[in-house]
């Protein structure tokens, strides 16, 4: 064991696939999941004579996200340009990404460092790309089986610069983009189907050192659980190889989550040139400041503003804060509920969906987006209970009612009589009456017996259906 | 000699096409009088100079965002001269 | 029927002097007699044709004819039409039938011609004379031990021999210009962005552009129109009115300003600068007017040409490899036998040349000094032509250094992109340029070019109709041929 204190330096390249309805450069389906090479155009199969024309929305898209990451360029200028290799997946023998002039450069992003503070990490950029095909290779013997379906998917690449310092910053960072590019609705952030993936750009230094060590590259990571853990692996082989006398190896290794280990790649990039240079089919795109702008309006608030907002302005619990914050559609719902409120404070909200809400919502197998109760309807509700027109006991009872009805809940109310009984005197003659029914109980009761006291407060719910404010038949009886 | 043998090699290469043995210098003797002719562009002073993409300097139009194809399926695999059940195939890719 | 135009032709056809069936049939005569021997098709299209006869006798018979209904065609092999093989020149395509017709294909079938065949070539468009073919090389109709020029050489010949009317061609460094030329034919490139590029198999993308052959400016004329017009499947198409062409023929050229290049002319052979001389007067006594201009740049045309060029279509051609369409080795071992034989196998000598100058033009550490580079010379080229643009409206010079010359007369290389000189330059700077006969020397026709401004092709074409109202060298036909 040597006595080398290592750092490690990490970069990610995020490749995201944007959700829009046909592909980057031509108008071909890109609904997941179809049978193979059955959305796939002339130009995706690269027949002769076939050309690009690129697909707005994408570039809409990769605006939006310039945006939300606060990048210092959103280029007014951005160009396309020819990656040349050989490879199944890519039947034009180049890829059209952008290589000199992307379309955002300069972002940054706060992330928890390991130090528990908050640290910025720097987007160098964030360009346009279209996505490969596929092959599979289990079907046939000698022979790997292409399908290009998603090859011309939109991409957008992100890629940060080496600032992340460990797994669990790294895995921070993908997090917070996953975060971003879902709440902006560009992507759908399904890892599973590869619409978000990441490569691990890992290398490790002795602490203070200046100069980067050689990095190599991990592919084939699809969960947040993998990159932490295929990091650390690396980490750990870097250093065990180092120490050993040898030299870190420039390549491209797989994750193999089952062996537990990651393998160099047979690089389909050996000793490759790429060439690149910009693609003479498609033209300079230009945007001026006013289209970048006209974005500005489909930014939403994103969690980390919003878990600030619930937080400080709205008297949230910092965990109820984040659960909600996190959760896109939840969110909104909360958001529209408490806008809508006129007695009721929103923590009541937050407590209603994150308890019987969410009960309810379990129960009947279904979610937040199915809305089942409109906003206006809950913060009705929790107005009447604000008020202490209903008992929180009633109020789990009118929730039920609630659901996929178009009554409010004031209505149900009267409708069922499931006022709360407050009047004082009404509820001193029912709990006089109770008391005359059952002398020995209360006559056990006044001899300290607090058993009997439920019991009172017991009978005098049930005798009113659950209407009776439970508060003031507390202070009626200990009157008494 | 412009191009040696050793680039003539590592370009075929790149380019996907074989050259022999006996091939390469007379490759290498054809491209070296092409690039020597390409190498007057040294003459003219261009540092300030624009390089122009497309001679109407025009720009990029824009597509909606909208699905116009349908599936070519059979026709695109009818063309290759190996496919199976739905798929292209190819000799085996190692990863 | 002796053919005296489209327009003529057009006027029989409503008389019903003839039928299409008949128009169509006199030419299947010609072609069976003559177009073996001058080897100007790859593949015959009778079922397209007899479809397409159809369509236009009925739009005849109902008057819905325009100029183009019913007019024999056929298309460089260049163009993917539907159902038909579209080869290229090329082995690698040698069996490849292209699920859907180029746009310009469809332009012209829309406006009613018939397609006969598809035109011989020089292998994806590059060569300046015809003999890169893997079908064979074309013979020129007026000496059949010469080229005919290229790449479009099937098509002028079709031309010149009287085969057909009108034929669609390719230009990116000549290669309708330079084989209208040694064919004695009018042949047409538009102005960069014109002519749809998509269904044209690529070659230099931001070079390549459609255009046509004819027997006269004016049937250019008529055929460019139809052919042009904005293609939003193509990104690099103009976003311009379609124009009919055809309109200002015949308007005065009266003090119109021709540029004449110095340096050009000086560079050519006695011969063939006399005649070019020769026809320049002619314009003079049409009522031009010559101005003297300099193009400082053009002399490094070919130089920068030679950069763009092959490294735009070593990318372009990198999807040729096997997989999905075209040529497959046997028995590949593995991916890269695959790829690579393929590849060898399908490509004959020029394109491989082509693709590994443009690979090693693109490698690393070489893009700024080479493709940048030319690209700014491009630019350079561009102003020069914007600058002598202000001084003309037109300009006047050679088209290529010689007659038609013999097979294998050309063995290296260079010697053969330097046919390209004078072409060149205006395909840079992306300009309409054409071609028209100005007469023999030697018994071999020479052609002079006209080179418009942006989107001038109704200028110089009307300059070449004028030429062609007042002289007959358009009109010349090789013996034994048609006119």
């Amino acid at each position: 064991m040597s006595d080398i204190q290592w750092e490690t330096v990490i970069g990610l390249e995020i490749h995201t696939q944007l959700k829009t309805k046909s592909k980057l450069f031509a108008g071909t389906d890109t609904t997941y999941g179809a049978s193979p090479n059955s959305q796939v155009s002339l130009l995706e199969a690269a027949v002769p004579g076939t050309l690009p024309v690129f697909n707005e929305k994408v570039l809409r898209y990769a605006i939006r996200f310039g945006l939300a990451v606060g990048a210092k360029v959103i280029a007014k200028e951005s160009r396309f340009d020819r990656k040349n290799y050989f490879y199944p997946d890519s039947p034009k023998g180049y890829q059209i990404t952008q290589l000199n002039h992307p379309i955002v450069e300069h972002g940054l992003l706060a992330i928890q460092g390991d130090d528990g503070k908050q640290k910025k990490i720097r987007i160098n950029r964030a360009h346009i790309e279209e996505d490969a095909g596929k092959s599979v290779h289990d079907k046939y013997a000698e022979f790997s089986g292409i399908d290009l379906n998603r090859c011309g998917t939109p991409l957008i690449e992100i890629v940060s610069e080496p600032d992340l310092s460990s797994a669990k910053e790294a895995v921070a960072y993908m997090k917070e983009i996953h975060t971003i590019v879902t709440h902006l609705g560009i992507c759908d952030g399904n890892m599973q189907e590869g619409s978000f993936r990441c490569d691990a750009n890992v290398s490790i230094r002795p602490k203070g050192q200046q100069r980067l060590g050689t990095r190599t590259e991990l592919k084939n990571i699809n969960s947040f659980r993998f990159v932490e853990k295929a990091i650390n692996l690396e980490v750990k082989r870097q250093i065990k190889v180092i120490e050993s006398g040898q030299k870190v190896v420039q390549e491209t290794r797989l994750y193999d989550a089952d062996k537990h280990e990651t393998r160099s790649m047979r690089s389909k990039e050996e000793a490759n040139d790429y060439r690149y240079f910009p693609d003479p089919d498609l033209l300079p795109v230009h945007i001026d400041q006013a289209y970048i702008d006209n974005e500005k309006q489909f930014i939403p608030e994103f969690p980390a503003a919003k878990i600030q907002r619930y937080v400080k302005d709205l008297g949230i619990k910092t965990d109820d804060a984040n659960t909600i914050a996190n959760d896109k559609e939840l969110s909104l719902f909360f958001d529209d509920t408490v806008v809508l409120l006129k007695q009721a404070k929103a923590i009541s909200v937050a407590n209603i969906l994150l308890g019987e809400y969410s009960a309810l919502l379990k129960a009947k197998d279904t979610g937040f987006e199915s809305q089942p109760i409109k906003a206006s309807q809950l913060s009705g509700l929790l107005d009447e209970l604000a008020l202490g027109n209903i008992s929180h006991k009633i109020s789990k009872v009118v929730l039920e009612k609630l659901w996929d009805s178009d009554l409010t809940a004031t209505t149900i109310i009267k409708q069922e009589g499931l006022a709360q009984v407050s009047d004082s005197s009404e509820l001193e003659a029912i709990v006089k009456d109770l008391i005359s029914k059952n002398q020995s109980q209360f006559q056990e009761y006044k001899e300290g017996n607090m058993k009997m006291f439920n019991f009172f407060v017991g009978q005098v719910m049930k005798g009113t259906k659950g209407r009776a404010n439970p508060t003031q038949v507390k202070s009626i009886l200990e009157k008494l | 000699m412009l191009i040696n043998r050793k680039e003539v090699e590592q370009i075929a290469v790149l380019a996907k096409l074989s050259v022999s043995e006996d091939e390469i210098d007379a490759i290498a003797a054809s491209m070296d009088s092409v690039v020597e002719m390409i190498n007057h562009i040294n003459e003219a002073d261009t540092k300030a100079i624009k390089p122009m993409a497309n001679p109407m300097d025009a720009v990029q139009r824009l597509r909606t965002d909208v699905v116009t194809e349908k599936s070519n399926k059979d026709t695109l695999l009818s063309l290759s001269s190996q496919v199976d059940e739905d798929y292209y195939l190819v000799p085996t890719v190692v990863e | 029927m002796e053919f005296k135009g489209i327009k003529q032709t057009a006027k029989a056809l409503a008389n019903k002097d003839i039928s299409v069936q008949e128009l169509h049939d006199m030419y299947l005569q010609r072609q069976k007699k003559h177009a073996g021997d001058l080897n100007c098709f790859i593949n015959d299209t009778p079922e397209i044709a007899k479809n397409q006869i159809q369509i236009a006798q009925k739009r005849i018979n109902d008057n819905h004819a325009s100029l183009l209904t019913g007019i024999p065609l056929v298309h460089k092999d260049l163009f993917c039409t539907q159902d038909i093989h579209t080869t290229c020149g090329s082995r690698m395509l040698e069996n490849f039938v292209a699920p859907y017709d180029a746009t310009i294909v469809k332009n012209l079938s829309d406006a009613g011609t018939v397609t006969m065949a598809k035109a011989n070539m020089d292998e994806f468009a590059m060569g300046s004379s015809n003999e890169n073919s893997y079908f064979g090389a074309v013979k020129n109709a007026w000496n059949h031990n010469r080229v005919p020029g290229g790449s479009s050489g099937g098509s002028a010949v079709a031309v010149a021999a009287g085969l057909v009317p009108i034929a669609t061609g390719s230009d990116t460094g000549g290669s309708i210009r330079q084989p209208a030329a040694l064919c004695g034919v009018t042949g047409i490139k538009p102005t960069y962005g014109r002519a749809s590029r998509y269904g044209m198999v690529a070659f230099a993308s931001s070079l390549d552009q459609a255009g046509v052959f004819a027997r006269s400016a004016q049937d250019c004329a008529y055929v460019l129109s139809e052919m042009c017009g904005f293609d939003n499947k193509d990104s690099t198409s103009a976003q311009v009115e379609k124009e009919n062409f055809s309109v200002s023929l015949g308007q005065s050229i009266k003090g119109l300003k021709v540029g004449i290049i110095p340096e050009w002319m000086d560079s050519l052979p006695e011969s063939i600068k006399l005649k070019t001389e020769k026809s320049i007067q002619k314009l003079v006594d049409l009522g031009v007017e010559l101005v003297e201009i300099k193009l400082p740049t053009a002399h490094l045309a070919v130089s920068a040409y030679y950069v763009i060029a092959p490294a735009e279509c070593s990318s372009n051609l990198s999807r040729f490899d096997g997989v999905r369409y075209g040529h497959k080795c046997d028995n590949p071992k593995d991916l890269n036998d695959l790829y690579v034989r393929s590849r060898t196998e399908g490509f004959g000598e020029e394109v491989k040349r082509r693709i590994m100058v443009g690979t090693w033009a693109l490698s690393a550490g070489f893009y700024d000094a080479y493709y940048r580079k030319a690209q700014k010379i491009r630019r350079l080229i561009s102003e020069d032509f914007a600058t002598a643009f202000e001084k003309v409206d037109i300009i006047a010079g050679p088209v290529a250094p010689e007659v038609a010359f013999e097979f294998n007369a050309k063995k290296d290389p260079v010697s053969m992109y330097k046919e390209d000189i004078y072409t060149i330059p205006s395909s840079l700077a992306g300009l309409p340029c054409l071609s028209m006969p100005i007469g023999l020397v030697d018994g071999l026709p020479v052609g002079l070019q006209l080179i418009g401004n942006k989107l001038q092709e109704a200028k110089i074409l009307n300059v070449a109709h004028q030429y062609q109202q007042d002289t007959t060298f358009h009109k010349l036909v090789a013996e034994g041929y048609y006119e």
